[in-house]
């Protein structure tokens, strides 16, 4: 099946050049990292991860919405989305390619990075974070192959794999559970230390994964002959709307145990978030653009006209990963880590080279993601052929 | 590390037979040490008391410059990625859970010197995925700069801002801040993409001598610095602690934090 890769039109070479180009790019920023060290960066002794990290926070969602279409699947038997379950699949393997190369990009010392297999620390949440982040990709990368080479050939995939399948759903839970595990342990982080961080961060997983599939599916039935089916978008619909819902609900229970309990430290990341500390304000902007895009995202998913409309439900899809993505991946992380200990404010902002890095891991895992998605629809073509 | 003991014990015999009188000797070997009762290598946990009443922004540099040239640290005059072991910070930031509205004026305008803490319950050792940071038997919380990685959990967990991270090469860092960088050929540099932190001197300890710091603060005034074992009822610190009223930073949040503020 992998011929069906290199096998394409101009347009899809045109795609895969480039992203070629911009991971060069990010690579050649990279060699600049690995040489002169994180000081290229726009972190700090105060905020000392940055937005490698917090890619890495939302990509593991990305990843673990996959699940959101294989759960319907086989625990519910819903049939319509046997169809695109692969895809579900091929997100998330392209999103943990992605959440690898971060970790890589942001350690200090990358050629020692073995040391977390040599000298296993079972206390480090780290250490399970890269344990089941590995087994869900191998066991996305296993599922995926096997369900399309025997659709291809037209018959049932074997038994092990409807056990691989049964073990990769509660997985897909527990890679952003233990994600959300990194944070919510560490004592003096206010802004992380709450119990609702994973619930939190899975509900963002299951609006933000299904929408980025959703504007993909809509992307595949516009230049392939493959189409995912209107019934499938529909039901990604819901299922956005219901995890984007829950989502916000949570984050506004964040917003009541801080302010009316008062207590300082709870207030403090959420208020340099919105308003600004100590005249420090950089993330302002960005966090009311959150808001902007999550009220819109909120009425076009809830009004039935709208999230039933494929148009205006791809704007809501594109205003859910905004949101997402601001909320996770920008304002989680970042925010965490102001005030500092000392209960001072030091602000970060990525540095140009930074964000190549990061446009360039992005660029890989698109990468990876076309060329895992022109394998399945390529059979999928072929098998309606 | 027995060789120590066993020449300091010579020493000690010795010249109590020729007369010269054992605290004199013990003194001489190794200043301040005797209240401390138990030999620097044996400590079960080891503390610090710092008495901030006598304490001066003078002494307090001296602690940093001692400490900091002993142990190759660089100067990059950048907040942003500055390395630091111990330092000097005003009394709301070193301890900004104490949210007392009105504070004694001394106790409020002064500074405060701040290190790793050596906590008993450290988290920075428990979100490591190397084991590169440890805690030693007797209490040292301790660095591998061989074996970190550079993930800077410890960073993230450490709730006192204790740890430094090595954002470039420290041999880059600009001469004319560090321009007899690195002072002291017997300890190791580190390398870029690595996180550093004091370690109580574990390698003066091991030489039976006290940290650094100790030794600079308390040749200016006696006893600013108490170091000793906790475990030992009738240790130096142990002593302190009954006759002085001390804080800690956070307690609150269950690290266990070895060094002791009498304000």
């Amino acid at each position: 099946m992998l011929d069906r890769a290199i096998k394409g039109s101009n347009k899809y070479w045109g795609w895969l050049i480039f992203l070629l180009v911009i991971m060069s790019v990010g690579f050649a920023c990279y060699l600049y990292q690995f040489k002169v060290g994180l000081k290229i960066t726009g972190m700090s002794r105060d905020v000392s991860w940055g937005l490698y990290i917090s890619q890495l926070t939302y990509l593991v969602g990305i990843a673990a919405g996959g699940v959101m279409v294989v759960l319907p699947c086989y625990l519910h038997d819903y049939k319509a989305f046997a169809r695109i379950t692969v895809l579900g699949e091929g997100l998330a393997v392209a999103a943990i390619v992605m959440c690898g190369l971060f970790v890589m990009v942001d350690l200090g010392q990358v050629t020692r990075m073995l040391n977390i297999i040599m000298y296993p620390r079972p206390k480090s949440i780290l250490f399970w974070d890269m344990i089941v982040l590995n087994i869900y990709m191998a066991l996305n990368i296993v599922i995926l192959w096997n369900v399309l080479a025997a659709e291809r050939k037209g018959i049932h995939y074997q038994k092990w794999v409807k056990v691989l399948i049964y073990i990769s759903i509660p997985w897909a839970f527990s890679i952003h559970t233990v994600t959300a595990f990194l944070y919510a342990g560490l004592p003096g982080r206010h802004f992380w230390l709450t119990a609702i961080m994973a619930p939190r961060f899975l509900a963002s997983a299951f609006c933000s994964g299904p929408a980025l599939l959703l504007l993909i599916c809509l992307i595949v039935r516009k230049v392939t002959n493959f189409d995912p089916g209107k019934e499938q978008i529909r039901t990604l619909g819901s299922i956005i709307a219901y995890a984007f819902i829950l989502n916000i609900f949570f984050f506004v229970l964040e917003l009541f145990t801080a302010f009316y309990s008062q207590i300082p430290g709870h207030m403090q990341s959420i208020v340099y978030l919105f308003s600004g500390l100590d005249g420090h304000g950089e993330l302002v902007p960005w966090m009311w653009a959150f808001v902007f895009f999550a009220i819109l995202a909120l009425v076009l998913l809830i009004v039935p006209g709208t999230r039933r409309k494929e148009d205006t439900l791809a704007v809501g899809c594109v205003a859910v990963i905004i949101a997402t993505w601001i909320d996770k991946g920008l304002g989680l992380v970042i925010g965490g880590f102001i005030p500092n200990p000392f209960d001072r404010v030091f602000e970060y902002w990525p540095t140009t080279p930074e964000v190549l890095i990061t446009l360039g891991v992005w660029a890989t895992g698109f990468f990876v993601l076309t060329v895992l998605f022109k394998i399945a629809v390529s059979v999928k073509e072929e098998i309606a052929a | 590390m027995g060789v120590d003991r066993r020449q300091f014990l010579k020493i000690a015999s010795l010249s109590t037979l020729l007369g010269i009188g054992g605290k004199a000797v013990f003194e001489l070997l190794a200043p301040g040490e005797l209240e401390a009762a138990v030999p620097l290598m044996e400590g079960k946990r080891w503390a610090m008391v710092i008495d901030m009443r006598r304490m001066t922004d003078e002494i307090m540099d001296e602690c940093q410059k001692a400490c900091h040239s002993v142990h190759n640290v660089p100067n990059f005059g950048d907040p942003k990625v500055e390395i630091k072991w111990i330092w000097k910070e005003e009394f709301e930031h070193a301890f900004p859970d104490q949210e007392n509205e009105y504070v004694a004026d001394e106790v409020k305008h002064r500074s405060y010197l701040l290190l790793c803490n050596h906590c008993s319950n450290p988290p920075c050792c428990r979100v490591c995925p190397t084991g590169a940071t440890w805690q030693r038997e007797d209490g040292i919380v301790m660095m591998d700069w061989h074996r970190c990685i550079g993930c800077r959990f410890c960073m993230a967990g450490c709730p006192y801002g204790s740890r430094s991270f090595n954002w470039g090469d420290p041999r880059k860092a600009p001469k004319e801040l560090s321009p007899d960088f690195p002072a002291n050929p017997e300890f190791p540099t580190r390398t870029k993409g690595v996180v550093e932190k004091c370690t109580f001197c574990d390698e003066r300890l091991a030489k039976g001598e006290l940290p650094v710091c100790v030794e600079a603060a308390n040749k200016k005034k006696e006893d600013l610095l108490i170091f000793g074992d906790l475990a030992d009822p009738d240790s130096n610190v142990r002593q302190a602690l009954r006759k002085h009223f001390t804080i800690r930073r956070k307690p609150e949040l269950g690290t266990n934090p070895n060094v002791y503020y009498i304000v």
